[in-house]
């Protein structure tokens, strides 16, 4: 098992001059000034948010307005697209994310993640669940941990018999719970979802939505959706994100509100907040 | 503004969607179409059967023998061991280095390597070299193998052959390769690293599993093409004259640094030039086991790759 920051590292952190809205200390994962560049231009530019532990914090905004790009951020998988650059800082427990002695690859294994499209493995069921903990050193427990994922992950029952055989014969449904259990069989801290549901039925849906309830009791969650109603079903914070469009015609995303949800959704402070999450927008 | 017709009545809308069963033109291309692939094909089996037909007098003759005799000037002696052996000991060198050399490049360049000039300027010239006619390579074999590494190869040995064989190969190893990288989908790669791999996780567990069988489809063809080349061979030593008879309990070593080898493809080539009628036949008959080895090559690569497909599901 992959072990938990110890708490003293909570108040290790950044110099308080650089942003006013972030108490450095409040929170899991704290973004300061966060920009990131594809190529020379800038896709989301200066956000600041901080992420409760055992909490859902859902990211909403219109298309392009760089949800993904944040989320991708929080894990470091922007790192694999050649032409992105990330400045400004991010802490995970008071660390910087980016600093150069921070592996990637280990960050992956404490901040999980889950992709809009379901992408299992082209494997079977037990070898989508146990690579993570193959690759961590894990030789152990093996069948013990598919057990505890799949159940965690609300599939057990239904795969219980066919362990072994293709994931790419389950459901669509299926496999994406199929690839939440592959993300917290490494027991991670944080799981971070990209539009879990997006293509999923609404009983489907409903499920997911269960799951991360009951997750994140165990797991911070960090979720993006373009699902208002998920959005406020699920979560205790949300990020709304808005494009502002430049002159030259280039699209940058920005933070416009970060606040509980009921607030969010019952009393926005922006006019464009709830513009959106009414559906008087674009 | 066009005033819309909706056929309502079943008498109205039978007529409306019947159609002609027969469509002219459909059927004649179709027909052409045909008429081509039976002309290739047509070339190929004429070719096929006159050679098998000239050469069963060989086979009924002289059954297995023809196989495992040595070359000789005597017609009804010659046989093909030499051209066997060293056909298939060429093919071992084209596998064993030219395999994981190229699918290594190919690895390099498609997934360490940034994608710069230096990058694209290496894989426009890899392409390049794919094209490059074969002799050239037997010319470099010359040079490089026989002449200047000849204190390592021994000279026109088969090694110097496997050698410039494997250097023809690797371009087209590694393109197809690449190709195949190319072709697994990126969210494979994103769902791996997602879970904490490292590069070499990712593509050892993930990338060329599925890569793997058209990688293997691709040194089908490789395979093929070594197999089947002569001009290089001419050029990097390979004999082509009769008179060589190999140590009946030399080792591999020995055989393989040996100074007389020759390969299936020469023996065809020298006794196609030779003027007794019954080589002939003989000419015909190498074809023969010059094709039937090929397949057998190519079979067993392709059940390696089943085996590799099934084994990747798991
Ligand atoms: N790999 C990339 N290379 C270059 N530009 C990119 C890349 N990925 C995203 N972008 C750009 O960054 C901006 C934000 O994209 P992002 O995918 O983060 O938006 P999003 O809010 O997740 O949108 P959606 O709701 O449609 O998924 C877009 O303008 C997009 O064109
Ligand atoms: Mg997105």
């Amino acid at each position: 098992m992959t072990s938990r920051m110890p708490a003293q590292h909570l108040s290790e952190t950044v110099d308080p001059q650089s942003s006013d809205s972030v108490d450095p200390d409040a929170g899991i994962l704290v973004a300061r000034d966060l920009t990131v560049h594809y190529g020379s231009f800038p896709a989301i530019k200066d956000v600041s948010m901080a992420v409760q532990p055992n909490q859902i914090t859902a990211l909403i905004g219109p298309s392009g307005c760089g949800k993904s790009t944040m989320l991708r951020c929080f894990n470091r998988m922007n790192d694999l697209i050649e032409s992105a650059a990330v400045t400004g800082r991010l802490t995970y427990h008071g660390v910087d994310l980016y600093s150069p002695e921070v592996d990637p690859v280990q960050v992956r294994r404490h901040i999980g993640m889950v992709f809009q499209k379901p992408n299992p493995f082209p494997k079977s069921i037990y070898a989508n669940i146990a690579f993570g903990a193959k690759i961590a050193g894990i030789k152990t427990g093996l069948d013990q941990l598919v057990e505890e994922s799949l159940t965690k992950a609300a599939l057990w029952e239904e795969v219980k018999d066919k362990l072994h055989e293709s994931a790419n014969a389950l459901s669509g449904g299926q496999q994406q719970r199929l690839c939440i259990a592959r993300a917290i069989a490494t027991s991670p801290d944080v799981v971070l979802m990209d539009e879990p549901a997006s293509a999923l039925d609404p009983i489907a849906t409903l499920r997911i939505e269960e799951l991360m309830t009951e997750l994140k009791r165990e797991y911070t969650i960090i979720v993006v959706t373009h699902n208002m109603q998920q959005a406020a079903r699920v979560s205790d914070r949300t990020a709304f994100f808005n494009v502002s469009v430049s002159d030259d015609g280039h699209r940058t995303g920005r933070l416009v509100e970060f606040d509980d949800t009921t607030t969010i959704f019952t009393n926005p402070r922006e006019k464009s907040t709830e513009d959106y999450i009414t559906g008087r927008f674009g | 503004m066009t005033t819309r017709t909706v056929p309502t009545t079943p008498d109205l809308v039978r007529a409306a969607l019947a159609g002609r069963r027969f469509n002219l033109v459909d059927s004649l291309l179709a027909g052409a179409l045909l008429l081509s692939l039976l002309s290739s094909l047509l070339v190929l089996i004429t070719l096929l059967a006159d050679t098998v037909r000239t050469a069963l007098p060989v086979f009924a003759d002289r059954g297995m023998d023809f196989v495992t005799s040595s070359l000789s000037a005597d017609p009804a002696k010659a046989g093909v061991l030499q051209g066997i052996l060293g056909s298939l000991a060429l093919t071992g060198f084209v596998l064993m280095i030219g395999f994981p050399l190229g699918v290594s490049a190919a690895i390099y360049l498609e997934e360490y390597a940034t994608d710069n000039g230096f990058t694209r300027f290496i894989t426009a010239n890899v392409r390049n070299l794919a094209g490059v006619p074969s002799v050239v390579y037997g010319i470099l074999g010359l040079a490089l193998f026989v002449n200047l590494l000849g204190g390592l190869t021994n000279g026109r040995t088969v090694v110097s052959g496997g050698l410039t064989l494997t250097v023809l190969v690797l371009p087209i190893m590694i393109i197809t390769t690449s190709e195949a990288l190319r072709a697994v989908p990126g969210t494979v790669r994103e769902a791996s690293f997602g879970v904490g791999a490292t590069k070499w996780e990712t593509i050892r567990h993930h990338v060329l599993p599925i890569a793997l069988p058209t990688i293997l489809t691709g040194t089908v063809l490789t395979v093929a093409r070594a197999f089947g080349e002569s001009a290089p061979l001419l050029l990097a030593g390979a004999l082509v004259t009769n008179f060589f008879q190999p140590s009946a309990d030399a080792s591999v070593v020995q055989l393989i640094t040996d100074e007389r080898y020759t390969a299936l493809p020469l023996v065809v080539f020298n006794w196609a030039r030779q003027p007794q009628e019954e080589f002939v036949q003989l000419t015909a008959a190498a074809v023969v086991v010059l094709l039937v080895l090929l397949l057998s090559v190519n079979a067993t690569t392709i059940l390696l790759r089943d085996r590799f497909e099934m084994k990747a599901l798991r």
